[in-house]
């Protein structure tokens, strides 16, 4: 098990209080230069690596940076803290993308992102709550987040706990019939502590979604299994903000990221071979190039 | 060295008693199920814990993964559903959600093997012991009867690692008395010099009878309860091996990775392999028949058991 970064979780209090403190402009300006720290930091990963999912990483990262630098109650270094929100990543085939939030949040050492795909890291292509901090459940298999997330949401209530979860879903993995087991218990239940996000970036590993099996209208499905939905740019991180904490109902939430595979790197958006497609050196390079600017 | 009695008892019904016993003491203690309340025979349950009773409707995958969130979250779940579809529908979410993320989940196989009978293959549980055995980090706990299963379950609760209880609904005798259970170890119910018969479940009392039957023939029959399958207690088979000549294994459930092949896999590896009879379904869909007739049909009564024994030791 990793061990939490005292210096980078200090760090990412002073953010997080400097992002709570600002005036919107500036709190987006923050929240993007910090995503987009994310994201440079992710493309070297992977190419070091040599493996990783580049496309939903990039896609997925202004969701992430908003959740747990301006959303989620939690401590770095107290990860088993028992009311803290838990966030699950579904589509954990980004596990990228969460694992260098998790390190600018210091819940390990940044200097483990090296190690990421290596023999016997920690940091599996695919996230392991037994080695990894801040990981609530294992995932990788699609379909797999909502369930387990509404298991914790209905503990959370049990244990009358104002804890929320927060639970991040692939688009194209909603195609799993698990997730609509899940959205029906949710919406039931009437399971208020619980939101999830779907990350609508419209492009599946092979096609779009709408091509394979079509998803749309998908704001209309969550609302028929009884869920409130707000459908937001899931790349305006102010918009995010307002749909995580806007005034709750007795429903479970479902907010509808529309964002871009790639996002950030021209040559990358909305090309469905940048699903894992691992970019060269150079091209990594003139992407950072072009995340800087 | 008990005798089979006459009455026979539905596990089930000392699974719930266990079971509501310990959500009185602990209130961590939560019930999930797929609208099996009655098939689980948690109605009681229900009525007593209302809001510990997580009933998710006709849904596995999301039924485990419920069970897996309240772990994560400090609850035991115990997770109830027949046997067939708990594991055969929910087996990736058994696999990631449960076992390699490490979420102490009891898992309740209800009315496992052939016990729906004529309802047939769709509905029996003869794959349930192959599957989960190839998933590491689950342990695999089968009761003989009552006694074991009260035990079973309450070992469960305090076990903290993830597990399939598998919970006979075909009646079986009280065979266990009041030895305790102790999770990955092999009781021995009977003694016996010639040959082992090692049997699990529905067939440790068919074991028994057939161990007495064999002694009336001149052969004498060691019988294990082997109520954890995984892991399995190696030390009890290389036992066997040592002191008696050879080997049957009796399953109410296919040959094919289940007890006899787990036995197996210890027999052949060690240096002096005795000569074994695997007692069970082979790769076969059952037809239509009772319990009780498919079991006589697939040759699992105790002189069946009984018959591989005396073969063996001649």
């Amino acid at each position: 098990m990793l061990v939490a970064d005292p210096r980078s979780a200090a760090a990412w209090r002073r953010l997080r209080q400097e992002i709570a403190d600002a005036a919107p402009e500036r709190r987006r300006e923050l929240l993007r230069e910090r995503a987009d720290r994310s994201r440079a930091t992710d493309l070297r990963m992977i190419g070091r690596a040599g493996l990783g999912h580049v496309g939903g990483d990039l896609s997925v990262l202004d969701i992430l940076t908003t959740l747990f630098f301006g959303v989620l109650r939690i401590d770095p270094e107290k990860p088993d803290w028992t009311d803290r929100d838990r966030f699950v990543l579904s589509k954990g085939h980004t596990a990228g993308a969460l694992y260098t939030t998790l390190a600018a949040c210091g819940f390990f050492a940044p200097a483990e992102l090296d190690t990421f795909a290596a023999p016997l890291s920690a940091l599996n292509g695919h996230p392991n709550r037994v080695k990894v901090p801040g990981v609530e459940t294992n995932t990788g298999p699609l379909g797999h987040g909502l369930p387990v997330s509404v298991g914790m949401a209905v503990a959370g209530r049990l244990a009358g706990s104002a804890r929320h979860v927060y639970v991040v879903l692939g688009d194209g993995e909603l195609q799993e019939g698990s997730n609509w087991e899940a959205a029906m218990t949710a919406g039931h239940r009437r399971l208020a502590n619980l939101t999830a996000v779907v990350d609508r970036n419209r492009l599946q590993q092979g096609a779009r979604t709408e091509e394979t099996n079509a998803l749309d209208p998908l704001d209309d499905k969550f609302r028929a299994f009884g869920w409130d939905v707000h459908v937001v740019d899931g790349h305006d991180h102010l918009a995010l903000l307002d749909a995580f904490t806007a005034p709750r109902s007795e429903r479970p939430t479902c907010v509808i990221a529309h964002t871009t595979k790639g996002r950030g790197v021209s040559f990358m958006e909305d090309r469905v071979e940048w699903h894992h497609k691992v970019p060269s050196p150079a091209q990594i390079d003139s992407a950072i190039v072009e995340l800087a600017r | 060295m008990s005798a089979p009695v006459d009455e026979l008892f539905d596990c089930r019904v000392a699974f719930a008693e266990q079971l509501i016993e310990l959500a009185h003491e602990d209130e961590r203690i939560v019930a999930v199920c797929n609208d099996s309340v009655g098939s689980s025979n948690l109605v009681q349950f229900a009525k007593e814990f209302p809001t510990r009773m997580i009933n998710v409707g006709i849904a596995e995958q999301d039924m485990v993964g419920v069970g897996a969130g309240l772990a994560l979250s400090g609850y035991i779940p115990f997770v109830c559903g027949a046997s067939p579809f708990l594991t055969g529908r929910a087996l990736e979410q058994i696999k990631a959600d449960v076992a390699y993320s490490q979420s102490p989940v009891v898992l309740c196989g209800m009315s496992p093997g052939m016990a729906y009978g004529e309802l047939g293959p769709t509905h029996h549980s003869i794959e349930d012991l192959s599957w989960l055995r190839a998933i590491a980090g689950l342990g695999i706990v089968v009761p003989a009867d009552p006694q074991e299963t009260k035990a079973a379950v309450r070992w469960a609760a305090a076990a903290a690692t993830p597990v399939f209880l598998r919970v006979a609904r075909f009646k079986v005798p009280a065979v266990t008395g009041s030895r305790p259970f102790t999770f990955g170890t092999a009781t021995r119910l009977r003694d016996g010099d010639d040959v082992t018969v090692v049997a699990t479940g529905t067939m440790v009392s068919r074991a028994l009878e057939a161990a007495a039957e064999a002694a009336d023939r001149g052969v004498s029959v060691r019988v294990l309860n082997m109520s954890t399958i995984a892991p399995l207690d190696e030390e009890a088979i290389r036992a066997a091996m040592r002191e008696t000549r050879a080997i049957v294994t009796a399953e109410e459930a296919t040959t094919t990775g289940g007890l006899g092949a787990a036995v197996a896999a210890v027999v052949v590896t060690e240096p002096s392999p005795v000569p074994m009879r695997m007692l069970g379904v082979h790769r076969e869909f059952a037809p239509t028949g009772s319990t009780a007739f498919l079991l006589e049909h697939f040759k699992l009564t105790a002189a069946d058991i009984r018959a591989a024994a005396v073969e063996l030791a001649r």
